[in-house]
């Protein structure tokens, strides 16, 4: 579900949101309404992750009035993860155990960083303090499933610091990590005082340092490098919600600009929250386009999304669905030394190994485009 | 004989020439506007985008002057560029006049003055135009000033019009009435054409676009081509309308065309007589040359499986283009292929062009060579214009390449950069003198194969475009010649070869390594690149890996975003040819030719 709003944008970030929160009460209505419409697509969802935009931006009683138009038009399975995005300048206790006696479940703070410098950099609303009174008072409000948001690739920020980060971010004990690499988008601030050259980024080279310090820091301090960015304290304490991403599971997007997924057809709302209202307003979905994947589509899905993950692609599924192989010759080692260092395979699965993930999408390139072989590697 | 005028229009690239050329044709009438399109007379697409006329047109242009008479005035317009100087050559040698077009802010260029040049051998009257008076930097005053003192010309003697605005058109054809002498010779004496172009039209074969000098032509006549005394049988002649117009004969004087049952236009050579079989005219018309291609490269379809098509698009293309000549070859990298002759460096990258734009065709084209001579021990002589053929090294007694006269007009100010530039180049017995207050001629002898490297381009802008150049093959000279390869990963890759001048094989094969460091995209592992002379490494360069270049975020939203992306690295890679499990985009191929110092 994304809630498109936020009290300020942030400068690095391309998701949508709005700043002028008095549409507020409007866009609830709408989504109330959209929840409604929705109900004959999906009726059982054992995941709900209310995202944005900055959720925590509503109140209390706003996220139980949503929480009960979902209950009451679909059926959520009990013990169900349902996870709420915070901002650490909004976890003030009290809120959080409003939260808490909901029905949330998990957590997912956006920290980014506990460097004040860089969280200045990145145009933040909290602080180094504020960073970690959240995840304390996510703890003392009763939460065991918490999750941090932390960045790295920041202008100015070298691996001691960003270490110092992680370190700090394991004495705290959160289950769950994502740490994402600093993308410049086009579209926005910080995109265009890119492009005036206001700043440098870090080399290739040292995002792929990062990375895999990243990795061996924090699988060395007991969590499970589980996807590219993310990282839990065991499989348990992974984000049930986001791997339905990467394994085709079907999904149901709620609010502007979200996506849904019904295992064949994938649609997206508007971007835009006057198109959004007006749609609902007049009783239709507000959906902007959709796509029916093609057999290829699919295929090349499966791949790009599969080595995004330690899991990996399981080859005797790959095989059934697709009627190929997606390795010619079925061994990695004997195909290819070198492309060892990127692939491995683990009880019938082809798993990227820790390098294998940082590239990819090189990977899912060659994998696809030179008819599954790994000569190229 | 006395109602008709031959012109062409001559002048510096962007002058103004189709322009003017669209608002003659439109003053005559003989278009109505709906049916009207820009540079009418550039029928290729790519004509039109590159400004450039590649082939010769011909129209003819009913037009009743001021005092009332009805006159024909044939317009042959010329391709523009010195891979095609012979043709522009037949083209003036079809005329009795020309329009030269001056820019009225530009004023006098370097093609100004060469075009002007190539008008006076050939003893033309020339109209001095001063075109787009209608701009606010125009300097007519100036302009006028350089027609008396730079181009030797009447000053009193230009027109001043605006093509754009279609100011001082009325004037134009007036003075081409009253100034053009008509063409001489005589409808009695035995037939004299002289074949200026040619064009392939699918239903009738070759369309020959010709000059009668002499005597008169008819459909059903007996004819003979005086270069090779194959004979034809008339089928059609006529005049050119905006489209063929058939007329029941040609007369000396006229300009028009001949369909004479000619298959292929390989047939047909420019600058050729036709005379009649049974009553020949005593010599043919001077200027005939047998024009030869010089630059050499071989063209690969990128997957293998488009052989047989571009086997097919080249056989059409062909057809309409007559200079171009082509066999088979095949390549260790690249698999099947062609072997091509080209007029130059323009004449390659056009045919490149037309076969990608027009026949939708995705091709590599192997670095460009000239063509060798071996002698070898057993006193065997070779000729080798593709590396791939370059003889065993022991068994060579001499080697030898071709040499050009190089004629350069250029301002004076330019000329010391010009003698570096050309002492780089291995140019030798430099003359120079100067042609006019400022102007000079440079003359150099120089290999060929230096000349097609970079040399033109440079030239442009060691001059900044004030410079022309022009060049003829002299001579075969000895030469200390080498065979350089390019190895990627350990591969050699033949299409890269080049037979190089053994002083200048490092230097190139550095700026090889260098430059296809730039154009192959990193790849998962490290690529070495290598030029070799033999076994012996001469230079190096490494690609680095790429390590990182996963996306931070794939949720929901970002799927079919990287999807998209995904895909459309696959169409950019059909441009790319694997070499081993190297990725080679097709510009590579060329790169290895441009030099640093652009």
């Amino acid at each position: 579900m994304h809630i498109p709003f936020c009290r300020r944008k942030c400068p690095y970030c391309s998701f949508f949101s709005e700043t002028s929160l008095d549409r507020i009460p409007i866009f609830l209505k709408s989504l109330y309404r959209e929840i409604e419409l929705s109900r004959s697509f999906f009726s059982a969802f054992d995941t709900i992750y209310i995202g944005g935009g900055t959720p925590s931006v509503l109140a209390a009683g706003h996220l139980e009035n949503i929480l009960n138009h979902v209950l009451r038009s679909f059926c959520i399975s009990s013990g169900a993860e349902i996870t709420l995005e915070i901002n650490p300048a909004d976890a003030c206790l009290d809120y959080l155990k409003s939260l808490a006696k909901l029905g949330f479940n998990r957590l997912n703070i956006g920290v980014q960083s506990f460097d004040d410098h860089a969280l200045s950099f990145l145009g933040r609303r909290h602080d180094r303090k504020q960073a970690l009174h959240s995840i304390n008072a996510a703890f003392e409000a009763g939460f065991d499933n918490v999750g941090i948001d932390l960045i790295y690739g920041i202008p100015g920020q070298d691996m001691p610091l960003w270490l110092d980060g992680l370190r700090q971010a394991v004495s705290l004990h959160p289950c769950h990590l994502s740490c994402y690499q600093l993308t410049i988008e086009s579209d926005t601030p910080l995109g265009r005082r890119y492009k005036e050259k206001a700043f440098a980024m870090p080399s290739e080279d040292e995002h792929y340092n990062f990375f895999m310090a990243t990795s061996e820091f924090l699988e060395s301090h007991g969590y499970i490098h589980y996807e590219v960015s993310n990282f839990a304290k065991g499989m348990a304490l992974s984000s049930l919600h986001n791997q339905k991403y990467w394994a085709h599971t079907p999904y149901l997007g709620l609010g502007p600009s979200a996506h849904s997924f019904d295992g064949g057809k994938r649609w997206w709302n508007y971007r835009s929250i006057s198109e959004y209202i007006k749609a609902l307003g007049k009783g239709s979905l507000p959906i902007e386009d959709s796509e029916t994947l093609t057999e290829e589509q699919w295929k090349l899905e499966t791949v790009f999304l599969g080595l995004r993950t330690a899991r990996g692609i399981h080859l005797p599924g790959f095989s059934r669905r697709y009627r190929c192989e997606l390795l010619s010759g079925g061994n990695i080692s004997k195909t290819n030394k070198k492309a060892a260092k990127f692939l491995e395979i683990k009880d019938d699965y082809l798993c990227p190994t820790r390098a294998g993930l940082a590239v990819a999408d090189g990977l899912a390139s060659i994998l696809c485009f030179n008819t599954f072989s790994l000569k190229l590697i | 004989m006395e109602k008709i005028r031959n012109f062409s229009i001559i002048a510096h690239i962007d002058h103004g020439k189709s322009t003017l050329a669209d608002r003659l044709i439109q003053y005559t009438g003989i278009v109505d506007q709906r049916n009207f399109k820009d540079q009418i007379l550039d029928d290729m697409e790519i004509e039109r985008e590159r400004g450039i006329t590649i082939k010769s047109q011909a129209i003819s242009l009913p037009y009743q002057a001021a005092d009332g008479t009805f006159y024909t005035l044939n317009l042959i317009d010329t391709p523009g560029h010195v891979d095609f100087a012979y043709e522009v050559s037949r083209s003036l040698a079809s005329c009795e006049g020309v329009l030269l077009l001056i820019d009225a802010a530009q004023g006098v260029q370097a093609q100004t003055l060469a075009n002007l040049y190539l008008a006076m051998e050939h003893n033309l009257e020339i109209i001095p135009v001063i075109n787009k008076i209608d701009l606010p930097s125009a300097d007519v005053e100036r302009v006028v000033r350089q027609i008396d003192s730079e181009l030797g010309l009447k000053p009193e003697s230009h027109l001043k019009c605006s093509a754009k605005e279609g100011v001082g058109i009325k004037e134009i054809l007036e003075a081409i009435v009253e100034r053009i002498p008509p063409p001489d010779g005589s409808a009695e004496s035995p037939l004299a054409a002289l074949i200026f172009d040619a064009q392939y039209d699918p239903f009738r074969g070759t369309v020959i676009h010709c000059r009668i000098f002499d005597g008169v032509i008819r459909a059903g006549d007996a004819i003979r081509f005086m270069s090779n005394n194959a004979a034809y049988k008339v089928e059609e002649v006529g005049h050119f309308l905006l489209s063929r117009s058939k007329r029941d004969k040609l007369t000396a004087g006229e300009v028009g065309y001949v369909i004479a049952g000619v298959k292929t236009i390989s047939d047909v050579h420019i600058g050729d007589t036709i005379t009649h079989d049974q009553r020949a005219c005593a010599k043919p018309l001077p200027g005939f040359k047998d024009v030869k291609p010089v630059v050499f490269a071989s063209i690969y379809p990128i997957s293998a499986d488009d052989y047989e098509d571009l086997s097919v698009s080249l056989e059409k293309y062909k057809l309409n283009d007559a200079s171009f000549v082509y066999e088979k070859d095949a390549s260790a990298a690249l698999g099947q292929g062609f072997r091509c002759g080209f007029l130059g460096l323009l004449h390659m990258d056009i045919a490149q062009e037309r076969l990608e734009r027009e026949y939708n065709q995705s091709i590599i084209l192997s670095v460009p060579s000239v063509r060798y001579r071996f002698t070898l021990k057993n006193g065997d002589i070779l000729h080798v214009d593709n590396p791939a053929h370059y003889p065993d090294g022991s068994s060579i007694a001499k080697s030898e390449e071709p040499y050009i006269r190089a004629a350069m007009m250029l301002p004076e100010r330019y000329l010391g950069a010009v003698m570096k530039l050309c002492m780089a180049k291995r140019g030798v017995n430099s003359t120079f003198k100067y042609v006019g207050p400022g102007r000079t001629e440079l003359v150099y002898e120089m290999p060929l194969a230096e000349v097609i490297y970079d040399f033109y381009d440079r030239f442009k802008s060691v001059t900044q475009g004030y410079g022309s150049f022009d060049y003829d093959v002299i001579d075969y000279r000895e030469s200390n010649l080498v065979l350089m390869d390019i190895l990627v990963n350990g591969e050699k890759v033949d299409a890269l070869s080049q037979i190089v001048h053994r002083d200048r094989a490092r230097a190139r094969a550095l700026q090889a390594c260098e430059r296809l460091k730039e154009e192959i995209p990193r790849q998962m592992f490290k690529i070495a690149i290598q030029g070799a002379i033999g076994g012996e490494i001469i230079a190096r360069s490494t690609i680095s890996p790429f390590r990182k270049d996963v996306t931070a975020k794939c949720y929901g939203g970002d799927i079919t975003r990287k999807r998209k992306l995904l895909e459309k690295q696959k169409k950019g890679k059909k441009r790319m040819k694997m070499i081993g499990s190297v990725s080679i985009p097709q510009s590579a191929f060329l790169a290895v030719l441009k030099s640093d110092n652009d």
